[in-house]
């Protein structure tokens, strides 16, 4: 009833085939319920779950206000859901991503073959913000580098799915995925239970796996001590950490409750101090010690560097990732795939120019207007250019920035996202609405490669717009991977 | 566990516990107040003074009130985030300190504190409070007990729950001793009236800010005697919110965090309160009052303010990293190893 108007206009959407005239085969079970909502009942729905989120703190906290206001991450109640065996071909793609970017981080950090080969021109590496020169020759505990990796993907017009970046340092979000699973079995427990769904419940377990599994070898059988680090409650992603630690049955910890002697980590405790052998770090590498990099930063831990160098304490991720998600090493990775793993890239990246190149220079200063720009080492939506919808002072401002610091700027062309049926309240009441949406699988690297059936899905709210982050106005919805293809 | 987390969840219990013991005075109070119709502004001020004396921070106060009548201080000790000892500054510290340590506290009572936090932040709180102070303060109440039982119900026994009981207890004795330290303060009309309905009322008022009228009433079955309110409220082994009762249990946490036996402790000022819980088992309420009740009240105080300081000192205090002196240390070893 409620989807009756609904347009799916020039775009691929998720739910119906070309011009709204089908729902995809395995939509028809959320179609047949959603045929029976009338708004009362979403309505009604919609009140349950955001006072259930606001109630429980499943928020984040906005920055620039001084109330510290906790907002919650607004959820819409209708799930995107994926077919099997699209999921299993995202699966393997994402699995062969992964396990390409860890040989490259071990390949920089020691022979750096691939630059050798001239793969990759050195420069791009060696210049980049977050190598860590210091780390050279470093054997990270099982050679694992990254072991939490949440990628984002996106469906263009035809449906094909593509790599928009890769986020190898603290990727955040997985809190969500699990408390909009929950969200949704509340809100729909009889669709849920007749459509077949793969859980999702095991990622905080695989993820203590994977932290116990890095422990110091000098450790023995011993059971680690294993600790979530978080840069403090003021965070906006604070209730992800305390989430995750609770989850996991880990304490949770502050820079200042540890301390570091004869390279050793210690926490403070009630009776004294006690080792740290294993950090889940959700604090980047530039604030980890102010001994080796950033002096100021007191989130830190005086001698954290020194006493992982020695062996004696794990990180997840390692320190250094961060070369791997500059957007400038993402134009690489389809190479990097190849050039590690003799493969071409199941999931391929979105056409990208690099602005440092002079000819690809020359066609993104001659296309502002046309193209998205986007800084190497940026997150969260921010430092983008959005050209066809820029101001023209924006763009000229964009301008000169590419032309003084051209290392720092990649640039593509605007790719039409999915859709997919969301709630939006409109003058006349409320309405499903096509609105665009991208997808954050998240991967876990110990023993094994995991990937979590689904991942978060986030949904750009405003009409016509494709920026989907949280601090941006954007929401999410439950994903759902089924057991079979409908 | 962490000496933070230690921290944390001991002011939660303690502010919880605060937040309640204040909601209790006012509600009491202001009901009291209705059979005090004829006060005059004097004698309202001789009234409210001591309650804020004894709950708030009185210097805040006249920076922000001209005088001291029901309604400025029921209202400076409920919602002004200016007093610590609020009502509101009270919840809004507890929630924080939930927060710091959500990953140790059942979600239950997160939840709990999540949802008096969003009240109180509500307009509607206030609203409650204006067109019936009695149902608000019964809510803030409800909150506490709620979050009290969830406690009981879903927190593991481990050293985490000695904390949040240490700050419970210790918050507890304080206020009832603070309680009934306020008869001293608060003057009778005349002197004439000592024993009169003025003074019964008093008293009466007393044992119900404790939560203790029904308990006292079941326990004696006979008038309510001054003498006899302090014995109760000092020395009763089962009333729950009596000094002693109160004492007894910081006694059991203390021993089993610091895995001493019994009689035996582990700093001055666990001796100290040890002695002062052992001198209450031999004492009589007639001692007391023949030494000054008053003064007796003051030596409670002081004795749980220096516990506290100890808890804090041996449990969650680390002395701070001179982090510039890490800093050079740390590089010093680094140099050395390249």
């Amino acid at each position: 009833m409620l989807l009756n108007n609904y347009q799916t206009e020039d775009f691929f959407d998720e739910m119906f085939t070309e011009g709204g005239h089908g729902v995809r085969p395995h939509y028809q079970r959320v179609a047949d319920r959603l045929q029976h909502l009338d708004s009362g009942e979403h309505r009604r729905k919609q009140t349950a779950v955001d006072l259930a989120f606001m109630r429980s703190g499943v928020t984040f906290t906005v920055y620039n206000d001084d109330q510290g206001t906790e907002r919650i991450f607004p959820f819409d109640l209708v799930p995107r859901v994926i077919p099997d065996t699209e999921w299993q071909r995202i699966e393997k793609g994402l699995i062969q991503r992964i396990t390409a970017l860890n040989l490259f981080l071990h390949d920089i950090y020691h022979d750096q073959k691939i630059l050798k080969d001239r793969i990759i021109p050195p420069h791009y590496i060696l210049g980049a913000k977050h190598f860590r020169r210091e780390f050279m020759g470093f054997n990270v505990p099982k050679d694992i580098y990254v072991h939490v990796c949440g990628t984002d993907l996106i469906r263009d017009r035809d449906g094909n799915y593509l790599v928009l970046e890769d986020n190898l340092r603290c990727p955040s979000g997985a809190s969500y995925m699990l408390e909009n699973r929950a969200a949704l079995k509340r809100a729909f427990p009889d669709l849920y239970r007749n459509a077949r769904v793969q859980p999702v419940d095991n990622y905080a377990a695989d993820l203590r796996k994977v932290l116990q599994y890095i422990s110091p070898p000098s450790l023995g059988s011993a059971q680690p001590n294993v600790v979530l680090m978080t840069p403090g409650v003021f965070n906006s992603a604070y209730f992800e950490h305390a989430f995750l630690a609770r989850q996991m049955g880990i304490p949770i910890v502050e820079g200042r409750d540890l301390l570091v002697r004869d390279a050793r980590v210690y926490m403070r405790t009630t009776s004294g101090l006690v080792p740290v052998d294993v950090i889940y770090r959700r604090i980047d590498d530039d604030f980890l010690d102010p001994t080796v990099f950033r002096p100021d930063s007191l989130l830190g831990v005086p001698g954290l560097v020194h006493a992982y160098r020695s062996g004696n304490v794990s990180l997840a991720n390692s320190i250094g990732t961060g070369v791997a998600d500059d957007k400038v090493v993402y134009y690489f990775v389809p190479k990097i795939i190849k050039y590690y793993l003799g493969e071409e890239a199941i999931l391929p990246n979105v056409d990208t120019y690099l602005a440092s190149e002079s000819q690809d220079r020359g066609f993104i200063l001659e296309n502002l207007a046309k193209l998205v720009v986007k800084s190497a080492n940026e997150a969260g939506g921010y430092g983008m250019l959005m050209g066809p919808w820029a101001s023209k002072e924006e763009i000229e401002s964009f301008r000169e920035q590419i032309q003084a610091n051209p290392r720092n700027f990649i640039a593509q062309h605007p790719i039409s996202l999915s859709r997919h049926p969301t709630w939006c309240n409109t003058e006349t009441g409320g309405a499903f609405e096509g609105r665009h949406v991208d997808l954050r699988p998240y991967i876990l690297y110990g023993e094994k490669i995991t990937v979590t059936p689904g991942g978060l899905t986030r949904v750009a709210l405003r009409k016509g717009s494709l920026v989907v982050n949280s601090s941006q106005g954007g929401g999410s919805k439950d994903t759902w991977v089924l057991h079979g293809d409908s | 566990m962490l000496s933070r987390v230690a921290n944390s969840l001991y002011w939660m219990s303690r502010y919880i516990e605060r937040s309640e013991n204040v909601a209790r005075l006012l509600d009491v109070n202001l009901q009291l107040m209705l059979d005090f119709a004829d006060f005059d502004d004097d004698k309202l001020e001789k009234h409210w003074l001591p309650i804020l004396c004894s709950a708030g921070n009185e210097k805040t106060f006249f920076q922000l009130y001209e005088k001291a009548d029901s309604e400025s201080v029921t209202e400076f000790l409920t919602f002004r985030e200016e007093n610590p000892n609020s009502i509101i500054s009270c919840l809004f510290s507890a929630r924080e300190n939930a927060r710091q340590v959500r990953d140790q506290i059942s979600l239950e009572m997160f939840e709990t504190l999540n949802e008096c936090y969003l009240f109180l932040k509500s307009s509607n709180a206030r609203e409650v409070w204006q067109t019936g102070a009695h149902e608000f303060y019964e809510q803030i109440k409800r909150y506490s007990h709620l979050f009290q039982g969830l406690t009981g119900s879903t927190f593991t026994r481990n050293e985490g729950y000695e904390f949040i009981n240490l700050g419970k207890f210790l918050e507890r004795a304080d206020k009832t001793s603070r309680i009934l330290d306020l008869k001293y303060h608060i003057l009778l009309p005349s002197v004439a009236d000592v024993g009169g309905a003025v003074d019964a009322a008093q008293w009466q008022a007393i044992l119900r800010s404790a939560s203790a009228l029904e308990a006292y009433r079941r326990f004696h079955v006979e008038d309510i005697l001054p003498k006899k309110v302090a014995e109760f409220l000092i020395f009763s082994t089962t009333f729950p919110r009596s000094i002693r009762a109160c004492m007894q249990h910081l006694d059991e946490d203390l021993h089993r965090l610091s895995g001493k036996e019994r009689r035996e402790y582990k700093s001055p000022e666990e001796r100290a309160f040890g002695k002062l819980l052992s001198d209450m088992n031999f004492m009589t309420i007639e001692e007391i009052l023949d030494t000054g009740l008053h003064q007796f009240l003051e030596l409670i105080q002081t004795t749980l303010d220096q516990l506290d300081d100890h808890i804090y000192r041996e449990y969650m205090h680390h002395p701070p990293v001179d982090n510039q002196a890490e800093i050079l240390l740390h590089q010093q070893q680094m140099q050395q190893q390249q």
